[in-house]
């Protein structure tokens, strides 16, 4: 705990920040520096809020939980993906670059349009549980699970779509259709399910091609910076050896 | 303008939204779901420790039934709540984790055989059943007599969040992202649908619609210290006061979690101190065994947090730069059992304070996690005052809470209510009530009524800053209107509110720039953030008596007497200071559990006269009520099956309890 002990002169930061709004057809797209004294604790979450309350109030960005656990907050940290609301500025340098994450629909500025890339996602993709029954029977007990079994699907339900793996993704680059690491990784955890009733053939149907689990080069950027820590690489491996017996 | 039309419009695409939308649209009819962030990200998503229901296949929950989570929730809620809407909602809790269950929700399940468990301070064995091996299972949680608390890890909300979004994709439920319902659209005895906001464009639309149902979550942010979100700042239950017909319930009834992390205000879940986790003092000292020698570190939010506020201020809190806090120690957990039951508890500690909670002591202090007041609605979620509008969720005042709510009751009732409110809108739509005779000139007067408005904020004229008004009302709430109550600080809040009111109308937002403003946001959310403030504080100013989570040292008795009443507020009269305040009194003589002491906290509350009189009436139905039939009892004392709709009657089966012959 840091709470107790007397702190140093505070550090002057100096946040760089790309900017733009496309809604403006003056705008381009420019870097833009703010100063501010850093604070104890301070996350960047504070420090673009404090920005934006005595400074710029038109700054755009995206938080909601500020606990790491929603995924809005999600953009390029000195070029790295990762989650605003709880990187610390005293784990960074006093020049801070903030850019919005790539391959998303730019908002404005720091605030990119991940909802509607994941709808689109979870749309082509099917991701929920497909079942034969149409309609559970609410009165029964439920239908049973291995305890081990549930945990192993709930390891793979932690992704927040924050969109990280896609922002550092090579194929995305490359392929606009490319369901990432998100896409492949929900695959997994629905193929896992008993309760999906979807065979492998099925799944093949959704996955089975370049923008698919075949599209994937093997970088492995998405499990590198994967705030959740899931196992891409795993998965993916396994799901690509899955679909290519299917072949 | 563009007018886009729907059957029913939902606002708000959290839990109670996205069930609702699928409860509608399973009866045929069209709907669209308004959220101002991709609804995944709304605040249910933060849910971690779990959903109440009364599953009973843990070993620790054998035994438990409706009957259990019924009087559990009644007392939680210091006899605030409604409670046939308590009986609706312990029915349908079962139906609705075992729908979440059938949907994709990897509810953790029973392990048959022995496993260690910390219950008290102590390792304990405790062995569960081979008969419930895979079933649900569930943990303890505050205020309850049984482990009932079903869960997914520490990540609940999340998987019942995405589980519900997943099935509302699959059945192509609308949803309208980054857009802001402003105001309602209504002609002061129906509302038709909502003056609504595009985040991204700035443009202003109205939507139109036979039935409009607010879910738009709770209003934590009108206090600086708070678990939820920042989109969390009421702005439902503010439009429904903005329309000057509905009323909101309880306002003053608000509630603060005990355990949130030092001093960033991160939520640290109930689920640290049902698993076992302590709280200790300055010394290392385990105090609340001192206080509550019965429930201890598990006795109900409202208590635990005066508990440790008030030990606090007898000088055995730990000093720190930021205020004295607490500690929470979950070291005797082990760290295998952090790793995959507290995994976000760890994350956060680690990311925001550098710590290991497996070796480490977690600093903390309560902060205001959750509103139990909202628009008030009947039990059908139904605004009495404003036909064609609803309410479920947070952003409702059903009201099952009354004064306080039990933890793990939150995400149930929003489940639930999406499920049983979603029927009775359709029903709604399904009637001839509901056929609507709209004037566009209604619609345009609102649309133009909101733009204006908007205009105006952004005018020359004013000279305040949103910003700065937003953070001194936060610091009043807190400090004043925050876990101890006081008349001489309440007034004060109230003037100072009032005043930051006033001033809100001279907002000045200097940048003109179209689209996403987020300056002009602050604006009018400031304006209407300070009117549920002012619900709150007048509230609490005017009710003399201590209750739940409201607390009052001039008053510090539970006040049956005067005032076992439900608080209305309105707001007729746009251009006054405060809200208008009536009461809804609770009748005794129909309760199924007539007020008495809650099992933990304070004894000495003043006693309704008709207490006594109820409780013989019950004595006289409990002896000509045949012997063993709990439903038959219950039916007499307090009859609420038909008022669910018929296809959520069903009675719920469990292990071990005989089949219901229905
Ligand atoms: C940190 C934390 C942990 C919690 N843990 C638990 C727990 O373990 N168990 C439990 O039972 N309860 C818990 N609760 C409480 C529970 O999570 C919430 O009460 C519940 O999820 C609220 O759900 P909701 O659907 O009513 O609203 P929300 O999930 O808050 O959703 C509100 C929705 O409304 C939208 N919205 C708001 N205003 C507008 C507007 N003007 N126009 C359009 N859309 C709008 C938002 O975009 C959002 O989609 C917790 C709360 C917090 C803060």
């Amino acid at each position: 705990m840091q709470l107790t002990e007397s702190t140093p002169a505070p550090r002057s930061l100096r946040i760089h920040v790309l900017r733009h709004n496309p809604q403006d057809p003056q705008s381009h797209p420019h870097m833009q520096t703010f100063n501010i004294e850093e604070a104890d604790g301070m996350t960047l979450f504070i420090a673009l809020n404090e920005i934006r309350e005595t400074q710029d109030p038109a700054l755009q960005f995206d938080f909601v939980c500020r606990a790491g656990i929603c995924g809005s907050c999600g953009m390029l940290i000195n070029g790295r993906p990762g989650l605003a609301c709880r990187t610390l500025t005293k784990d960074l340098d006093a020049d801070i670059y903030l850019a919005p994450l790539p391959l998303f629909e730019l908002i404005g500025d720091l605030s990119v349009d991940t909802g509607k890339w994941m709808r689109g996602m979870s749309e082509r993709l099917e991701t929920w549980i497909h079942t034969q029954q149409d309609e559970p029977d609410l009165d029964a007990l439920e239908a049973r699970m291995e305890p081990e079994l549930a945990q192993n699907i709930y390891e793979l339900e932690r992704c927040i779509e924050c969109g990280c793996c896609i922002a550092a993704c090579g194929t995305a680059r490359m392929r606009e259709e490319f369901v990432g690491a998100v896409g492949l990784n929900k695959i997994a955890r629905f193929r896992l399910d008993p309760r999906d009733a979807r065979s492998d053939a099925a799944f093949y149907e959704l996955i089975g091609n370049e923008n698919g689990v075949f599209g994937c080069m093997s970088l492995l950027g998405c499990e590198d910076i994967c705030p959740k820590d899931l196992p891409l690489s795993t998965q993916l491996a396994f799901i690509r050896r899955k679909m290519a017996f299917i072949h | 303008m563009q007018t886009i039309h729907t059957d029913v419009l939902v606002i708000g695409g959290g839990l109670a939204g996205m069930r609702l939308a699928i409860g509608v649209k399973r009866r045929g009819h069209d709907c669209i779901v308004l959220s101002l962030v991709p609804p995944k990200r709304s605040h249910s998503a933060a849910a971690q420790g779990g959903m109440q229901a009364s599953l009973a296949n843990s070993i620790k929950g054998e035994g438990d039934n409706e009957d259990i989570h019924f009087a559990d929730t009644v007392r939680g809620s210091d006899w605030g709540a409604d409670q046939q809407v308590v009986r609706m909602f312990t029915n349908t809790a079962p139906k609705a984790v075992r729908e979440l269950a059938a949907w994709g929700v990897p509810w953790n399940r029973v392990q048959q055989g022995d496993r260690e468990v910390v219950i008290n301070g102590q390792r304990v064995t405790i062995s569960e059943k081979e008969a419930a091996h895979g079933l649900i299972t569930a943990r303890d949680f505050g205020g309850t007599k049984k482990w009932r608390t079903s869960y997914v890890s520490d990540g609940t909300g999340h998987s019942m969040l995405y589980t519900m979004n997943d099935q509302a994709i699959a059945r192509n439920i609308v949803v309208h992202e980054r857009t802001e319902a402003l105001a309602l659209i209504h002609d002061g005895a129906r509302c038709y649908g909502a003056i609504v906001r595009n985040l991204v464009s700035g443009e202003l639309l109205a939507y139109v619609a036979s039935a409009t149902c607010i879910a738009t979550g709770g209003f934590g942010r009108i206090y600086r210290a708070t678990t939820n979100a920042v989109i969390n700042e009421g702005m439902g239950a503010a439009i429904a006061l903005e329309t000057g017909v509905a009323t909101l319930g309880n306002m003053e009834a608000v509630q603060f979690h005990p355990t949130t992390l030092f001093p960033a205000g991160i939520l640290m879940t109930e689920g640290c101190r049902g698993d076992g986790g302590l709280l200790l003092d300055a010394n290392e000292h385990r105090f609340m065994p001192d206080y509550e020698p019965e429930k201890k570190e598990l006795a109900s939010r409202d208590v635990v947090s005066r508990r440790m506020e008030q030990h606090m201020a007898q000088g055995h809190g730990v000093r720190s730069r930021f205020g004295d806090h607490l500690w929470l120690d979950i070291r005797l957990l082990g760290r295998q059992h952090i790793k995959s039951n507290l995994r976000e508890v760890q994350e956060i500690c680690s990311y925001f304070l550098g710590i290991d909670p497996a070796t480490d002591l977690i600093p903390v202090r309560p902060a205001q996690h959750y509103s139990m007041g909202g628009v008030r609605t009947d039990y059908r979620g139904q605004c009495p005052t404003l036909k064609g509008l609803f309410a479920a969720g947070e952003a409702s005042c059903w009201d099952m809470h009354g004064f306080n709510r039990l933890g793990g009751n939150s995400v149930a009732e929003t489940v639930v209510a999406g499920m049983l409110v979603s029927e009775f809108i359709a029903d709604y739509c399904d009637s001839a009530e509901s056929e609507m005779a709209l004037s566009s000139t209604l619609i345009k007067q609102c649309w133009r009524r909101e733009h204006d408005r908007l205009q105006q904020l952004m005018s020359p004229d004013g000279n305040e800053n949103p910003f700065d008004l937003t953070r001194e009302m936060q610091d009043i709430m807190t400090d004043k209107v925050g876990i101890f109550r006081h008349g001489d600080q309440l007034s004060e809040a109230v003037e100072q509110l009032q005043s930051l009111l006033q001033r809100s109308r001279k907002i000045r937002v200097k940048n003109q720039i179209s689209g996403a403003n987020p300056e002009l946001v602050a604006a009018y959310r400031v304006q209407k953030k300070l009117k549920l403030a002012l619900c709150v504080a007048c509230g609490a100013l005017q009710r003399t008596e201590s209750r739940g989570a409201h607390f009052r040292q001039d008053f510090p008795q539970r006040n049956d007497n005067d005032w076992l009443q439900r608080t209305l507020a309105s707001w007729p009269d746009e251009n006054t200071a405060s809200p208008q305040l009536a009461y809804e009194p609770l009748d005794v003589m129909s309760m199924e559990l007539p007020p008495g002491w809650r099992g933990y906290g304070a004894r000495d509350h003043i006693e309704h006269p008709a207490v006594q009189q109820r409780l013989s009436a019950i004595e006289k139905i409990s002896q000509q009520s045949p012997t063993g039939d709990r439903f038959a009892l219950q039916q007499a004392l307090m009859p609420y099956e038909h008022l669910l709709p018929a296809r959520f009657r069903g009675r719920n089966a469990r292990l071990g309890e005989a089949e219901p012959c229905s």
